[in-house]
């Protein structure tokens, strides 16, 4: 047992703070430090720098641009990427469809979409939850159905996070509605969101903010060759990808950057004639989140110290559950530090009120999400107790 | 950075689970022998001196085995995970751990080679009534005359106070705290013992103008000495939790796949199989960071703080999962037959021994604006 990082880990651990904070533009990581919702582009332009380092999909097979990476390394990396304020690589490209593409994908497919989606030239969405089909997603109900070379597409789809900006999509789809065990009907299906028969709207969120959207599939024709694995193999890909998903899923970085802040916010906040910083009770309240934190970060340290083979540790559900708390616990922190200033939240650039409280209670309501999607805790809950204590 | 065991740390936590569970593997025999005097097993002791465990982190030039901080811990949590009533921490890790650190060489030579080898036991003289889990004393007074120190006031509770063969006892000398030796037999003590709630024991300690031997030569102040040994051995004591929280969550599952109500085992109740999940999130977390504690002991980091972090953390798993445990197990959970109640006892106990979670987030909250974030592989820990 050691503590320290090794010297080529230390090494490491400082050549990505030195590129995050120098070589991602100071308005970008500005964009994401004050809680602003990025631009399409700023996505992009964050994900090309990264990629034109080799830093956009390290976890990838080499072939495919990633790198030998130890998994304490890609822990670092993200860490650091999330302390530094930068935005992660797109997720959909990066933790989901790529590594499907790598390991079930065709030599076509791969030569086709993998580089594209390193570099963000494709953006994808996801196509899995349906209104009926959350986090039992085995009982989703949008069908394909074979026509000679061609698939044809008909169902809705909701909760497609980003879709708006999305080039593709894929899609899980029903293709055997006869199959024994719910799971074994389904196949992955890549296509174009310009393909006709597809209309996307727009959910509005309970901030204000749209980054969800219901998808629909009015007799869509997809080219038989855009399906990835066998047909009937898409429960095993999307197994495969959820697995990926919660990979990291803890945002560690994030939650002690919004710490960070929070410190930081209590020196300009008078309350009771002392700055909230020296308040006994708000201090607790940080001192007992930070500490929790710190728990939590170890659990990742040693989750990623044990994690071989590719396969996620049974573990990484606390982190998801545990993780998802935190970053909740965060953003409740900073509303109540804002306390009454939280209330001028759609006011414009003209406010006198500080931007971090303005979009206090935005984010709070937004984070509600964490704990319901890459699945719910509840989820997690159920899976901890049958997976680890066997009840 | 290594959160694993090697080989030697995983044969020392095989051979220490092997001896007590063959002391301990029946709870009942637990029970016999906290029903006696002097609350542990003299004869248990006597083999975990023979296997070199109560030498374990002293140097070999005081007749220790020179391990580390992560081998006690390994002791600890296996020592929790039985509840064995043995002293470990109480007298290896603090008292032993003071002594070492404040001893003369021949006080270092003579008590901590008769600690190694199980002939002598020392215990700690510090709580007094009225004060909470300070590194300094006040009730009682140390005075010199003639080259010889002696001793007067009351220390309450003091664990194994009525057993120990030598007492360690902090002191008010000349506006200080110090440390003193005070012989078993000497004039003027008087110690009456009592049995606490998880089984073990403490005593009242009255000294009048007890004679008293400075530990370490006579001078300055040894409160940070003392601040220093409650640190490693609030560590320890996590680890010894860790083994008890472990037990506690595997009987609770145990039962709740055993126990039938309304004609289903109890884990097809999810609101039940959810409670589980969570005392096992809470394990992980206090495990995660209890390993870490030990580490900056070895990393030679800031332990008085990580001890603070590692305190608060264990108290809130502690609370949790002993209070969990005992609901899942419903009505039989809170009768002395059956063994979860005892542990959650046992976890209750080591929560206020020396320093409880309010205690430690109080003192931590103090500190809170004065760096940005915690860097739980850099400085000042790592």
């Amino acid at each position: 047992m050691r503590l320290q990082l090794s010297p080529e880990d230390e090494a490491f651990r400082e050549e990505m703070r030195t590129f995050f904070t120098t070589q991602v533009p100071q308005s970008i990581r500005d964009t994401v430090a004050n809680h602003r919702h990025l631009t399409k582009d700023q996505y992009v332009e964050t994900q090309r720098i990264l990629n034109a380092a080799g830093l956009a999909v390290p976890h990838w097979p080499v072939e495919w641009g990633g790198k030998d990476w130890t998994p304490l390394q890609r822990h670092i990396w993200r860490e650091e990427m999330q302390l530094a304020a930068v935005p992660e690589p797109l997720a959909f490209n990066t933790s989901m469809i790529g590594p499907v593409l790598a390991q079930f994908g065709s030599q076509e497919q791969k030569e086709e979409f993998l580089p594209k989606t390193a570099n963000l030239d494709i953006w994808w969405c996801q196509g899995f939850s349906e209104p009926d089909a959350g986090s039992d997603l085995a009982s989703l109900r949008t069908t394909a159905v074979r026509e000679g070379d061609e698939y044809i597409v008909n169902g809705q789809k909701t909760w497609t996070t980003l879709g708006q900006h999305a080039d593709w999509i894929f899609c899980l789809v029903r293709t055997d509605p006869t199959a024994e065990k719910r799971q074994r009907g389904i196949s992955m299906l890549l296509f174009p969101m310009d393909t006709p028969g597809v209309t996307i709207r727009p959910i509005e969120l309970l901030d204000g903010t749209h980054e969800v959207n219901e998808v629909f599939f009015e007799d869509v024709r997809v080219p038989a060759e855009n399906l990835v694995g066998e047909e009937n193999s898409g429960w095993t890909i999307a197994k495969f990808l959820l697995g990926n998903e919660r990979v990291g899923i803890a945002r560690v970085g994030h939650t002690k950057r919004l710490l960070a802040d929070a410190k930081e916010h209590a020196r300009t906040i008078v309350s009771n004639g002392t700055p909230l910083s020296e308040d006994p009770g708000f201090t607790a309240r940080i001192a007992e989140i930070e500490n929790e934190l710190l728990a939590l970060e170890l659990t990742a340290l040693r989750v990623v110290a044990n994690s071989s083979g590719g396969r996620p540790d049974p573990a990484s559900s606390v982190l998801k559950l545990r993780g998802s708390e935190l970053q909740q616990a965060a953003t409740e922190l900073l509303v109540d530090l804002a306390g009454p200033l939280s209330l001028a939240s759609y006011a414009d650039g003209g406010s006198d009120v500080p931007e971090w409280a303005r979009a206090a209670t935005p984010e709070y309501l937004n984070y509600r999400k964490v704990t319901i999607y890459g699945g719910s805790n509840e989820v997690q809950r159920t899976i901890i107790a049958g997976t680890i204590l066997g009840l | 950075m290594d959160f694993t065991y090697d080989d030697e740390q995983k044969a020392l936590r095989e051979a220490v689970s092997g001896l007590l569970a063959r002391a301990y593997g029946d709870s009942e025999q637990r029970r016999r022998v906290t029903a006696a005097d002097p609350g542990f097993d003299e004869k248990t002791w006597a083999r975990l001196a023979e296997m070199g465990l109560l030498g374990l982190p002293f140097p070999e030039e005081s007749g220790g085995m020179g391990a580390g901080p992560v081998e006690v811990a390994i002791v600890a949590e296996e020592i929790g995970r039985v509840i064995a009533p043995e002293p470990f921490v109480e007298a290896v890790v603090l008292t032993g751990g003071l002594i070492q650190a404040e001893g003369t060489a021949a006080q270092r030579e003579g008590l901590i080679g008769g600690l190694a080898e199980g002939s002598l036991i020392p215990a700690f003289a510090h709580a007094e009534p009225g004060t909470r889990w300070t590194p300094t004393a006040s009730g009682v007074k140390a005075t010199e005359d003639g080259g010889t120190w002696r001793l007067t006031g009351v220390k309450e509770p003091v664990l194994g106070g009525a057993r120990a063969d030598v007492l360690i006892v902090s002191a008010v000398a000349g506006g200080g705290t110090r440390l003193f030796v005070v012989r078993g037999d000497a004039d003027g003590l008087t110690r009456t013992g009592y049995r606490t709630h998880d089984g073990g024991r403490a005593a009242k300690v009255e000294f009048a103008n007890t004679p008293a031997e400075p530990l370490g030569d006579a001078g300055a102040d040894q409160s940070v000495a003392i601040d220093r040994a409650q640190a490693e051995a609030r560590i320890a004591y996590a680890h010894e939790a860790m083994g008890a929280m472990q037990t506690a969550l595997t009987t609770t599952t145990e039962y709740l796949k055993t126990r039938k109500q309304f004609g289903v085992t109890l884990n097809k109740f999810q609101a039940l199989t959810f409670r589980a999940a969570d005392m096992y999130v809470s394990l992980e977390l206090a495990r995660s960071i209890a390993l870490w504690g030990s580490l900056v002991i070895d990393a030679g980091g800031d332990v008085v703080t990580a001890a603070e972090r590692v305190r608060l953390q264990i108290s809130k798993a502690s609370r949790h999962i002993g209070k969990d445990a005992i609901q899942l197990h419903g009505g039989i959970g809170v009768t002395a037959e059956y063994s979860v109640g005892h542990y959650t006892s046992r976890l209750t106990a080591i929560d206020h021994v020396l320093g409880d979670g309010a205690w430690a987030l109080s003192r931590l909250a103090a500190d809170v604006d004065s760096y940005p974030t915690v860097d739980p592989l850099g400085a000042p820990y790592a």
